[in-house]
């Protein structure tokens, strides 16, 4: 008798679905999975272990490395655990800003989700749409922190600089010019305020656009519906978060639950799914993208009336303006040992965690009360997700692990940290 | 008129001055005169796909190399023809290299008995439909071998995939191609048409009578060329490239040189079968110019069907690959053998048939 054996294959780390550098050793009978072993580690950069060898402030721009997708959520959990070692608070506007741009990283982070998910299952066009209204707010990056991606924008004790009061322009080039260019720089003539305004009363039809190609679409339910269910109280004991618990029906946002930064002063509904499959969690994502417009116009409308302080005027922990220091001595011995030095922060440890759009990130912060972290671990969603992986693609079809990679919406910066 | 031209300026004289000879000669000039624009037609095509895409994806496709990127397609040949021809170590290496081959030559061979105008065209022989059946399973085969040959895991599900696909999908196809037959009366191409050439312009065309086989036609046409929302065989986002993923340089220009020319027959076969060919959608009304039937008509009808390709290719997400067989096996033939029922009986009563309409 001829032995039957299974069909190993790797699934990555070179594949076009893998979203990064997953590497997914995939045991097949016919095309049905039999087991699915993820492997890990192949972005491993040691973050934490760099972070513990160098002043508080200069480990910020790691963390936009983390989920790189959702940059600013990252530095959102450690800034706020040294904030709470320190015992200093934000300024209400700082607390704003970065209210509205925790909400902008979630749209990027959905944006880019929809439309990676959407070309995993084969649907072109919805990525191509995703990445237009992408650059739109990647341009607010660059406008508040010159970077379009790693912004290093939050500071403990608030953010680095305020909002700026106009934004860059396109400029004439040989595809856009005459009413084509004017219409492009359209929101461009005022502050980026008043740029974000323009966006959050463009940007709920251009969700519609999305759903019009997806949410009705026989060949998308038929990829999403019943694929990958996750039972809420797996989901629990799986340690999932975010999307992927409200997924399967269980309302649970820190936004709401544990509120921080100003999203107890905002109004904004959590989405929860029924089933907890893909299309489900596809759904609540959908509804998280209008729920973040809504609460980025909320900010705008508050920002625009209430001007101020965004840092705190702490000496010890934030640096004083560059003016300042040009003719004062002691603005200017501050500086100095902030850029060099940094600040001590007094011995203890904390948590603090934020709802990024993936879920929750957390960041566990222990000071010896030296200039840097005696320890930094790092909490990030996909990691517990990806655990879940086998026991959710077993019996599923080669295809479906894609559909399933996508709803995971990994991003190695931070699972391999 | 203009096979009449080319028999007694070309034919004739070619044939008494050398005989046998010249024959084999006047048949590779036909060859050819129908192999190489179809080649062009494929360059255009793909330009004009990616052209399409980039404006429904609010980009702006090539634009680059030529006027409005139109060179785009001819460097990327050249491109692909410098390039190193790779073989894996361990492939099969006499079909990896024929493979390519076989799936090549019937997509060209197929084009012998599509008419493109009254009395223009290659063989005008009485089994065409059968030769059509033939010749479009046949691709199938380079697609199997090419996957199998390359010893590659990837390449060999595309290739379960497409076997299993193109097979399945033939059914439905050569079922909807019947109730043409039953309702032309000849598996003849030209006489299909000239079937279709009623007082009713494109009312008399099979696409009414036949309307669920027309549409059945169509999808399963896309389903025998692996295109989206059907392109399993090669789901970029699941097998990479599915069963061409080994290949490179020249064999892989060949595959998608295949794949388009196959495109493109399927396109002019939906004309010519189910819309009336060369015949004008207002045959018969007398509107001068309009009314005049003629290859214009089936290259315009041919290229909406093209186009439909590559908007589905915008819009769609991918089938998995047993839905595909559902869709196929459980709702296509099922329909399929209903309306060749439906067909016989319009047949039977004289409702529809060769002259009836």
């Amino acid at each position: 008798m001829q032995e039957i054996k299974n069909y190993t294959i790797n699934f990555g780390p070179q594949h076009p679905a893998a979203h990064g550098v997953l590497r997914l050793v995939l045991e097949l009978d016919g095309e049905v999975i039999q087991r699915a072993d993820p492997h890990v580690g192949l972005l491993h950069r040691g973050t934490e272990k760099l972070a513990e060898s160098k002043p508080f402030n200069q480990s910020i721009g790691y963390m936009d490395r983390l989920d790189y997708v959702s940059m600013m959520c990252n530095e959102h959990a450690y800034v706020r655990a040294i904030e709470t070692l320190l015992g200093i608070d934000a300024p209400v506007r700082a607390q704003y800003i970065r209210t509205m741009f925790d909400e902008i990283t979630r749209i990027l982070n959905h944006l880019m989700w929809i439309g990676s998910n959407a070309l995993d299952l084969g649907a072109m066009a919805v990525f191509l749409y995703a990445f237009r209204e992408r650059e739109e707010l990647m341009d607010c990056y660059e406008a508040v922190s010159g970077a379009r991606m790693h912004a290093t924008y939050y500071r403990p004790g608030g953010v680095y600089r305020d909002l700026p009061d106009r934004m860059p322009k396109y400029k004439e080039s040989r595809w856009h010019k005459g009413r084509d260019l004017a219409q492009r720089n359209e929101w461009r003539e005022g502050s980026m305020l008043d740029y974000l305004d323009a966006f959050t009363r463009d940007f709920p039809g251009k969700v519609d656009e999305y759903e019009t190609l997806l949410t009705d679409n026989r060949i998308w339910k038929q990829r999403t519906v019943g694929i990958g269910v996750v039972p809420p109280e797996q989901a629990l004991a799986w340690g999932m978060t975010g999307p992927m618990l409200r997924g399967s029906g269980i309302e649970w946002d820190l936004r709401k639950k544990q509120p921080y930064a100003m999203y107890h002063k905002m109004d904004f509904d959590i989405p929860v799914g029924v089933q907890g499959d893909c299309y489900d969690r596809y759904l609540v994502r959908v509804e998280e993208m209008r729920q973040s417009n809504r609460i980025i116009a909320q900010c705008v409308e508050w920002l625009k009336k209430n001007p101020g302080e965004v840092i705190a005027r702490n000496f010890k922990v934030a640096p004083p303006k560059r003016e300042e220091m040009k003719d004062d001595m002691e603005a200017l011995i501050h500086h100095f040992k902030l850029f060099s030095e940094g600040y001590s922060v007094p011995a203890g440890e904390t948590y603090a965690a934020v709802e990024a759009p993936k879920g929750e990130f957390g960041c566990y912060l222990i000071s010896d009360g030296a200039n840097k972290p005696f320890r930094c671990k790092l909490r990030a969603p996909g990691f517990a997700h990806l655990s879940s992986m086998d026991a959710i693609v077993r019996g599923h079809m080669l295809p479906d692990v894609v559909a399933m990679i996508g709803t995971y919406d990994v991003v190695f910066g931070e699972i391999d940290r | 008129m203009l096979s009449h031209f080319f028999h007694s300026w070309i034919h004739d004289p070619l044939v008494s001055m050398f005989g046998v000879g010249g024959l084999v000669v006047w048949l590779v000039l036909c060859i050819l005169a129908i192999a190489v624009p179809v080649i062009l037609s494929v360059a255009l095509y793909v330009w004009w796909e990616r052209k399409v895409l980039g404006w429904m994806h609010v980009r702006m496709g090539p634009n680059s190399v030529g006027p409005a990127g139109l060179a785009q397609t001819f460097a990327d040949v050249f491109k692909l023809l410098l390039k190193e021809y790779f073989m894996p170590q361990s492939a099969s290496k006499f079909l990896f290299v024929v493979a390519p081959l076989i799936a090549l030559v019937p997509a060209f061979a197929a084009w012998a008995v599509v008419p493109f105008d009254d009395k223009v065209v290659l063989a005008d022989v009485n089994a065409g439909l059968l030769y059509l059946l033939a010749m479009t399973s046949l691709g199938v085969y380079g697609i199997i071998l090419a996957g199998w040959s390359s010893n590659s895991k990837y390449a060999m599900l595309g290739a379960m995939r497409s076997a299993a696909q193109v097979v399945s999908y033939e059914i439905a196809m050569g079922m909807a191609l019947v109730g043409v037959l039953i309702c032309a009366g000849s598996l003849n191409l030209s006489d299909i048409v000239r079937a279709q050439g009623g007082h009713y312009g494109l009312f008399s065309w099979f696409w009414l009578p036949l309307l669920p086989l027309f549409v059945i036609y169509f999808i399963s046409g896309v389903a025998e060329t692996n295109r989206a929302p059907f392109d399993v065989a090669e789901g970029e986002s699941e097998i990479v490239a599915g069963f061409h993923v080994e290949y490179s340089g020249a064999p892989f220009a060949v595959f998608f040189l295949t794949e388009y020319a196959n495109m493109i027959l399927i396109s002019f076969l939906a004309s010519v079968l189910f819309l009336g060919g060369w015949l004008s959608p207002f045959h018969g009304a007398g509107w001068g110019f309009l009314s005049a039937d003629g290859w214009w008509w089936l290259f315009a009808k041919a290229f909406g069907f093209a186009f439909f390709y590559l908007w589905f290719r915008a819009a769609f997400p991918r089938y998995r690959y047993d839905q595909i067989m559902r869709l196929g096996w459980k709702v296509f033939v099922p329909i399929t053998i209903v309306w060749v029922l439906v067909a016989g009986c319009l047949v039977y009563f004289n409702i529809v048939g060769p002259g009836k309409v």
